[in-house]
């Protein structure tokens, strides 16, 4: 532990923590909305990881593309989710998944 | 202690306090804003990792328009969005789902850490993660991805507005909204039944 912030383990233990808190959040709550904030949860710690990974291998910028790419599916993503989630409430006046059970049997 | 350890400790605990709170937070405006948390630790990360870059876009495109989204629809719902939840029917298998994925998380870190390596992150080229670099590599080896991603977005925004909208033009009646259930189990099973699907489809 010489150097916390400067070895690519770091960045990758801080990574599998907040994706592993995201999963559990999407796993455990029911509330649609705190689900989709934990998907961004763990898209960001991907991204983290990519950028670190590139910070080692620093001579191509391949690691900042791929990040890049997955903000903006993350942005495409969160607006059609929140639209998904408008129509559910519309038709259910909730916003807990339990209650999505249409094609349950 | 260096001040690039301070800035990666600090950011570090950002997010990890952000991310907790988005998900153990009752109140989802409170998940929203341990989102916005964490995304600014993150975005630190990003500058201590020279992504000056990403650093830029996470906070545009995050903190500046997907936070926002989740806080419009959170007030556009208003006290529903953290109303409680009735009780839950699957509460043992979802206990069951996240006490497994934290047995393999936590395995797995425990296996990275326990192996002791040390990768340093060396020195780079000084433009590295600069917008001009970026570029390079996106407008080079990466053009056809980008055009891509543009077509996603656009096709994107055109779903988000039809599924939001709904359906627009003739104001339903409160009582001709049933339970979604009902249109798809099956022949009607009474005559009553019957006759009110057959009178609404001649309509």
């Amino acid at each position: 532990m010489n150097a916390l912030g400067d070895i690519v383990e770091s960045y990758v233990l801080l990574s599998s923590l907040i994706f592993m808190i995201g999963g559990v959040g999407f796993l455990v709550r029911r509330n649609v909305l705190v689900q989709l904030m934990s998907i961004e949860l763990m898209l960001n710690s991907v991204n983290l990881l990519l950028v670190a990974f590139n910070r080692v291998h620093g001579d191509a910028m391949t690691g900042n593309m791929f990040a890049f790419f997955i903000i903006a599916v993350a942005a495409a993503e969160v607006a059609v989710g929140l639209a998904i989630v408008l129509s559910y409430y519309r038709l259910k006046s909730t916003v807990y998944t339990d209650e999505a059970d249409l094609l349950r049997h | 202690m260096s001040a690039g350890i301070i800035l990666f400790v600090v950011c570090a605990i950002a997010c990890l306090a952000g991310a907790l709170i988005t998900v153990a937070a009752q109140n989802p405006i409170r998940g929203a804003m341990g989102l916005l948390t964490t995304i600014f630790g993150i975005a630190g990360l990003f500058l201590k990792l020279r992504a000056e870059f990403l650093t830029a876009i996470q906070l545009i495109v995050y903190a500046g328009a997907v936070v926002v989204l989740f806080v419009f629809v959170l007030m556009l719902l208003g006290p529903d969005a953290r109303a409680p939840a009735r009780a839950g029917r699957s509460g043992a298998s979802r206990a069951l789902g996240g006490a497994l994925f934290v047995i393999t998380s936590v395995l797995g870190m425990l296996s990275l850490a326990s192996q002791h390596r040390q990768h340093p992150l060396g020195p780079v080229a000084p433009d590295h993660g600069s917008v001009e670099a970026v570029g390079r590599a996106m407008f080079g080896p990466g053009i056809f991805a980008f055009e891509l991603v543009t077509a996603l977005l656009i096709v994107a925004v055109i779903g988000a507005i039809a599924v939001a909208r709904g359906r627009q033009g003739s104001v339903r009646k409160k009582s001709t909204v049933r339970a979604p259930r009902d249109l798809f189990a099956g022949p009607p099973r009474t005559r009553a039944a019957a006759r009110r699907l057959g009178s609404e489809g001649a309509e």
